[in-house]
């Protein structure tokens, strides 16, 4: 019942959000039924959709877990696409580099060495703000553009592939990640992950201390606990899991590193986090349809002519209409009481 | 005196710079004189963007969709200037349709009471989204961007006449627009009265200041300002619209408002710095140097700023209610 219940309002939101893309595209002098008809064919309708759905929605489901972590001790981690790029390419790195390893060994270490690298570019915010007071909001932004240029830089000169793309040599056939027929394992990994991140943080003594220091830093401080072991060790968690997302689209899809292949992922982080009001199982569905869109998007503009962006709007409204509590208490008939505010934390210290 | 020490890094900064200039432009003039003038245009969209997040955060509602609303003006305005072949619509276009996203972000977190960051993570992608699916390609500015504007003789002086009597239009209103909200926010009652809405709304409502309109207004002037920033970019920078062309200047404004501390005159500062560091870095590409690592040299700006930051600025204090809806009960 408390599940049916929590579902309620993410489900009329969707529909909700439907309905009104359904209007856009029908005020654009387009099908708006024939252009749902072909995105649900290009993404749920067989087992090839589903594994691209699955596909998609595997780093979306890690940048997610990564906002929606931060976010549980008061931080925000706007630096999920440096992270994840970072991650991607360290993937692709080891992944080439290292030869003659047995799968069982080499796809972990990849994974985990790509995860390091996010783990400390998500460090360094934290201890910037835990030792110099620095917003972590600046140094995020600031650290996604180094990235951007990093990786490309490292890409364009050390570890290039001869030729005139600037890209890293395929990844060996024993760091590739197996697929499962149509099916991405690359999506179990994030399922795991999302069940590490719930139990972590609901069922472990850190996890508490994580929550404590989110909703009253002062009070935590009072308490004993180390505010700037929390905030750094946070972040370093919250840059791993952006950067293993960005590692298993290296190792289960593209099989290298491209500069500008993973554009705009890390940011989409935050979609997720705020659609599934930040609860690390919620991710999973929130993460999933916002992939099942993006692996239906092209059918729909090869068959109905409409143009993917429209999937963008949706995503939209869907906050949009999850967000407002004037929905929330039309349709549930009482006042939210347990309403958490994620803005609330701004400006914490 | 104690304002003096308060200021001493920025001090310190400005007096180096302006040293390390006067010693180029010995040498160098027209490097120097290129460096400062791209300084200038580059901090443009971004004190604009500033502004607005300050005037929103300042009466305590955070606007994380400033990147938004800068995207959907410049689409708005370039779609305006295109059809009409009128530069000054096109810009007023713009300008209304960051005021009316201000609007809408005003209605979402103060009269519903939404949360603020996703109301303005909804106007990113709702801008995102509408801008890319609306655009068509092959459409132009039939007059060209924006022409400069040479004030008089005082264009003529070395290095300062090209730096600052001979530039745009909105490069001109930016530069007037900072020291006019600074004494807006800080000399005013309007000023005042943002600043107690953003502190202690509730004691600002119990002496008569209604915390609803004050942020409305607030929202919607800076978003006028997102969305003059939104022009700049379009219709001034580049001459024509692409896809997200925003491309994150909309969060490092967000970036420069918190390096600034919420001030006008603060955010001007760290914007320039910026912008300087943006131009050493073109300046660098454009005469070859480290030529075969271009993207080195594009890290400096960000480097600079996380340094700057993490250095000199410390611990930030933002307005004391922000993020927090405010009801009257």
């Amino acid at each position: 019942m408390r599940i049916l219940r929590a579902a309620l309002l993410p489900v009329l939101a969707v529909i909700m959000a439907i309905a009104t893309g359904a209007i856009i595209i029908e005020l654009s002098g387009l099908n708006a039924l024939e252009a749902y008809r072909a995105l649900f064919d290009g993404s749920l309708a067989d087992r090839k959709g589903i594994g691209r759905t699955m596909e998609k929605a595997t780093p979306l489901v890690m940048g997610g877990l990564a906002v929606s972590f931060a976010f549980k001790a008061g931080l925000f981690n706007i630096g999920g696409q440096g992270q994840l790029i970072v991650g991607a390419l360290l993937a692709g790195a080891v992944g080439y580099g290292i030869t003659g390893l047995p799968w069982i060994v080499h796809i972990p270490l990849a994974l985990i060495v790509g995860g390091l690298a996010g783990a400390i570019w998500g460090m360094i915010p934290g201890l910037l703000k835990a030792t110099r007071g620095a917003h972590e909001v600046i140094t995020t932004i600031m650290l996604n553009f180094v990235a951007l240029n990093l990786t490309d830089w490292l890409t364009s000169n050390i570890w290039r592939q001869p030729g005139p793309i600037a890209q890293t040599p395929h990844i060996e056939k024993s760091a590739e990640i197996p697929r499962w027929g149509e099916l991405p394992t690359g999506f179990a990994i994030a399922i795991a992950a999302s069940i590490g991140c719930w139990y972590l943080l609901q069922r472990t003594t850190f996890g508490f201390e994580i929550r404590s220091v989110g909703l009253n830093p002062d009070a935590a401080r009072y308490a004993g606990i180390s505010v700037s072991r929390i905030v750094v060790l946070t972040m370093t968690i919250s840059g791993f899991l952006a950067a293993l997302g960005g590692a298993i689209e290296t190792q289960g899809v593209v099989g290298r590193y491209e500069p500008g292949f993973n554009a705009g992922l890390g940011f989409n982080g935050i979609t997720i986090a705020l659609l599934a009001r930040t609860n690390p199982l919620g991710v999973i569905p929130a993460a999933l349809l916002v992939g099942a869109m993006e692996a239906g998007g092209s059918m729909m503009q090869f068959k109905a002519d409409v143009q993917p962006e429209i999937t963008e709007i949706i995503e939209a409204l869907m906050l949009l209409f999850v967000a407002t509590p004037i929905v929330v208490r039309w349709i549930l008939r009482r006042r939210e009481t347990t309403e958490i505010s994620v803005g609330a934390h701004w400006g914490n210290a | 005196m104690s304002t003096v020490y308060r200021y001493r890094w920025w001090i310190v900064t400005t007096l180096a710079l302006t040293a390390f200039t006067l010693f180029t432009a010995e040498y160098q003039e027209a490097q120097t004189t290129a460096v400062l003038a791209a300084t200038l245009r580059q901090s443009t969209p971004l004190v604009l963007g500033a502004l607005c997040g300050i005037l929103g955060e300042r009466s305590g509602v955070i606007n994380i969709g400033i990147e938004g609303q800068m995207l959907m003006s410049a689409f708005a305005g370039f779609i305006v200037a295109s059809s009409s072949g009128d530069l000054l619509l096109g810009v007023a276009a713009g300008i209304a349709t960051g005021m009316l996203m201000g609007a809408f972000l005003a209605f979402l977190s103060v009269s519903l009471q939404s949360d603020q960051i996703i109301a303005g993570t909804v106007l990113n992608i709702a801008a995102m989204g509408l801008t890319s699916f609306f655009f068509q390609q092959g459409r132009s500015l039939p007059s060209g961007k924006t022409s400069p504007i040479r004030l008089g003789s005082l264009a003529d002086l070395p290095v300062a006449g090209r730096v600052f009597f001979s530039n745009r239009p909105i490069t001109y209103i930016t530069l007037l627009l900072v020291p006019i909200l600074w004494y807006a926010l800080f000399r005013t009652t309007w000023g005042l009265r943002t600043r107690a809405v953003g502190e202690h709304p509730s004691a600002a409502e119990t002496v008569g200041v209604s915390v609803t309109r004050i942020r409305y207004v607030n929202l919607i002037l800076g978003g006028g300002l997102a969305g003059l920033a939104g022009a700049y970019l379009s219709l001034e920078a580049v001459g024509s619209f692409e896809r997200l062309m925003t491309n994150g200047k909309g969060f490092v404004a967000l970036a420069v408002m918190i390096f600034g501390r919420w001030n006008p005159i603060g955010a001007w500062g760290a914007a320039l710095l910026f912008g300087y560091a943006n131009a050493v870095q073109t300046q660098f590409q454009f005469r070859g140097w480290l030529a075969d690592d271009p993207q080195f040299i594009g890290m400096i700006p960000f480097v600079v700023t996380i340094v700057v930051v993490a250095g000199f600025v410390g611990r930030t204090r933002p307005p004391a209610s922000i993020g927090q809806p405010y009801s009257r009960e």
